[in-house]
């Protein structure tokens, strides 16, 4: 096993719904130097308080063990998921990607956005609000090519996960 | 049992009685008077008021140490719980655990920037193992059970309690401490049986094995200490141990080998470098002990047994990783050892026996014993001498003196060494001495100390004072910051830079203003008569000052970035090689 090789893993963590739980995990990254790419938390259970975190980090593999013992040992922390190593999985994200133009520009914007299978949330004649749902490439793809063609603004989520199957995380 | 209706800070104070406290050590503020209130109106829980709160969570770290309770601190809110900070981070460096409660601002004015309110729970987040904020009194009881349940589970540690003044006077719900069963935290205490299996083979095949163990073994207490001596003498290996370790196993037995790493012994640290199985029981392969990383121990085989999973494989690759509690891990180890009647090649072992026999005869530890000034390894020595057969506590400060201590006064047992190993705090000897002496009142307890450490904490003497705490402060005065000087002579070109103790006070005079007793040693004949005055004073604090070589530097040492085999033994050894940019930038 090469131990310097940097690898990319999507962790999913499990942790109860108080105030502060993000913070100890942000100051947990940010503390011990780890890299945070992509961080999306939401409320999943609301009976049990239950939150689920996805997040996106690299690193070398002993790293990477490393971020998921960490993790584990903060106290309001439930479970913490490796759905890079645990098998295949699920990814995506969702972009509002707003883009003026018009004549040929906008022609095409839309064209590309019908081919993306984006929806259009919001249109005037000099503008598109799209939303796009799809893995990190395809929104990357689709932000790319509205680059060149009159991109104001987009809004990304970051990547949420969920493995494939009956049971698992 | 009816739930009763109490205020908040009567909660406290049950909560703190029913958990079997009887100590507290804290400092007052307006955002706690309700709990100083109700401290003053009730007789079994002992409040020792100190004169900075940092002191106060250092004498908690003492009482802790030597007793294995958790200890418990209280201040108020804005500058009591910042001050609080340098302790809580010694107590999660060191895993010492510790409950603190803190007074806030009422909840209502949180965040408004009031008068002595901080941001607690966000400032103390990365230095205290867990940290709650109280906003409704019906949960303050759970909270404080919770407290004590994650302070002291798996691997032990400094909890806050932040708990605003609204809360303290509201009235809530008493719940008691029914067995906590914490939803998510609940620390593997006992291992897996096939681990154990995997590491008593690899035990029984070793032809140079060593024990390496460290804190978590006093962290489970004296029956693991116990053991691990029991496993130890079955096994007839060499064991040594980290500053942190000090004391699991007596020092006094021909097994020991002296503490290993960066001022370690010589046969340690070559026992280490040089074995094939090393054992590793309740240490972390902190950075003080591995030296240069791709040189640690090369060669070998290693089990590594801790109750933190995440402390394993983080520095170095094991081979055999048991999580688990040190007392239990090794009472399955010595089990199966005896049930399967194994037994090491004991010709190897004599041979690797042997080998070790010939690096202690390096005497390591000698210096130059010299009649015209005191040597501070003289003056322990002596306190050695003086202390042999009597039950006794010690603490340090930091510095060339703790390494000292650490090297010349052999502990039999455990929870009798108090150091501030993982931070390294300047101005926890004292502190923690007045906290171990309050433990346990007719011990004697001795803080081996510098004079640019105590003038941290020095304030702590009022406190030995009020509460006739007759901490003995053992002070190696060189004049110098020790350490630091040290290593900007052997780093800096002997550059100097701040490291002189200026405008030192006579601290003779300075302990008579308190009352205390003052003694001084300037020559080496006067040692040993200061020693037994010392140690006759028993109704109050006595400050003495041994005029020292400020020349002294301490060996032997592994400079920074060196691995274990490039150990300098003397002032004549120079290191064979320039110190490599890695090791300059280690601290």
């Amino acid at each position: 096993m090469d131990e310097s090789k940097i690898e990319k893993h999507t962790i999913a963590v499990l942790v109860d719904n108080e105030p502060g739980v993000l913070a100890r995990v942000i100051g947990l990254f940010s503390g011990r130097g780890y890299n945070i790419e992509s961080l999306t938390v939401a409320e999943v259970n609301n009976a049990d308080h239950l939150s689920r975190i996805t997040l996106v980090t690299s690193g070398t593999r002993m790293i990477i063990e490393q971020i998921k013992a960490q993790l584990s040992r903060l106290v309001p922390v439930h479970r913490v998921h490796d759905l890079t190593d645990e098998g295949p999985s699920v990814e995506r994200e969702l972009a509002l990607v707003k883009v003026a133009g018009t004549g040929e520009k906008r022609i095409e914007a839309l064209r590309l956005a019908d081919i993306f299978k984006a929806t259009v949330l919001d249109a005037t004649l000099t503008s598109f609000v799209f939303e796009l749902t799809g893995t990190t490439e395809q929104v990357d793809d689709f932000v790319g090519l509205m680059a060149q063609l009159g991109l104001v603004e987009a809004s990304r989520t970051g990547v949420v996960a969920m493995s494939k199957g009956a049971s698992g995380f | 049992m009816p739930e009763q209706k109490l205020t908040g800070a009567q909660i406290i104070i049950k909560a703190l009685k029913d958990q079997g406290v009887d100590t507290i050590f804290g400092y007052p503020g307006g955002a706690v008077l309700p709990i100083y209130d109700a401290l003053f109106q009730q007789n079994d829980l002992r409040h020792i008021l100190v004169r900075h709160e940092q002191a106060a969570v250092h004498a908690a770290e003492g009482y802790a140490r030597s007793t294995g309770k958790v200890g418990c601190v209280l201040v108020t809110s804005g500058p009591g719980a910042t001050n609080a900070v340098t302790g809580l981070l010694d107590a999660l460096c060191d895993s010492i655990p510790l409950v603190c409660v803190s007074g806030q601002v009422p909840t209502h004015l949180i965040g408004n920037d009031a008068f002595q309110e901080a941001d607690t729970t966000g400032i103390t987040r990365p230095c205290t193992k867990h940290n709650y904020l109280v906003k409704d009194v019906n949960n303050l009881a759970r909270i404080m059970h919770e407290a004590f349940y994650v302070a002291r589970s798996g691997r032990p540690g400094p909890v806050l309690i932040d708990v605003p003044k609204d809360v303290q006077f509201a009235d809530g719900i008493y719940v008691p401490p029914t067995e906590v069963k914490h939803k998510t935290y609940r620390p593997q205490v006992k291992p897996e049986i096939a681990r154990v299996e995997e590491a008593i083979e690899l035990i029984a095949s070793a032809k140079r094995p060593v024990f390496y163990t460290g804190g978590g073994v006093i962290n489970a207490g004296p029956m693991a200490a116990k053991l691990l001596t029991q496993f130890v003498k079955t096994t007839g290996f060499p064991i040594t141990s980290t500053l942190m370790g000090l004391g699991a196993f007596p020092a006094s037995d021909a097994q020991w080998l002296g503490m290993l790493g960066m001022h370690g012994t010589y046969e340690a640290n070559l026992a280490m470098y040089n074995c094939d199985v090393m054992i590793n029981i309740g240490a972390r392969f902190d950075d003080r002990v591995t030296g240069k990383l791709s040189e640690f121990a090369p060669g070998s085989k290693k089990i590594h047994v801790d109750i933190d999973p995440s402390s394993i494989n983080k520095n170095v690759v094991v081979d055999i990783p048991i999580v688990g509690d040190c007392g239990a891990v090794l009472e399955a180890m010595l089990t199966m050892w005896k049930a399967r009647q194994k037994r090491a090649d004991q010709a190897a072992l004599k041979d690797w026996w042997k080998q070790i026999e010939g690096w202690r005869a390096r005497n390591c530890l000698n210096y130059n014993r010299t009649e015209s000034v005191i040597k501070p390894q003289y003056a322990l020595e002596r306190l050695r001498e003086a202390l042999r057969g009597k039950d006794h506590y010690i603490t340090t400060e930091v510095g060339q003196h703790q390494m000292w201590a650490a090297q010349f006064l052999p502990f039999d047992q455990p929870n009798r060494w108090m150091t501030s190993g993982g931070l390294g705090t300047m101005g926890y000897g004292l502190p923690a001495a007045i906290g171990a002496q309050i433990a346990h009142p007719e011990a004697i307890v001795v803080d081996v100390s510098g004079e640019a450490s105590f003038l941290m904490n020095m304030q702590e003497i009022g406190t030995a004072v009020q509460y006739r705490a007759p901490v003995k402060v053992f002070i190696l005065n060189n004049q110098y910051m020790g350490m630091v000087r040290q290593w900007q002579e052997l780093l800096h070109g002997s550059r100097f830079s701040q490291s002189y103790s200026e405008a030192l006070p006579d601290f003779v005079k300075l302990a008579e203003a308190w009352g205390c007793v003052g003694l001084r040693a300037t020559n080496v004949a006067e040692v040993d008569e200061v020693i037994e005055k010392m140690l006759a004073v028993t109704d109050r604090p006595c400050i003495v000052d041994i005029a020292v070589d400020p020349k002294e530097n301490c060996f032997p040492m592994i400079p920074g970035g060196k691995a274990h085999n490039e150990i300098l033994l003397g002032p004549e050894d120079t290191p064979s090689s320039a110190t490599p940019e890695d090791g300059m930038v280690l601290v």
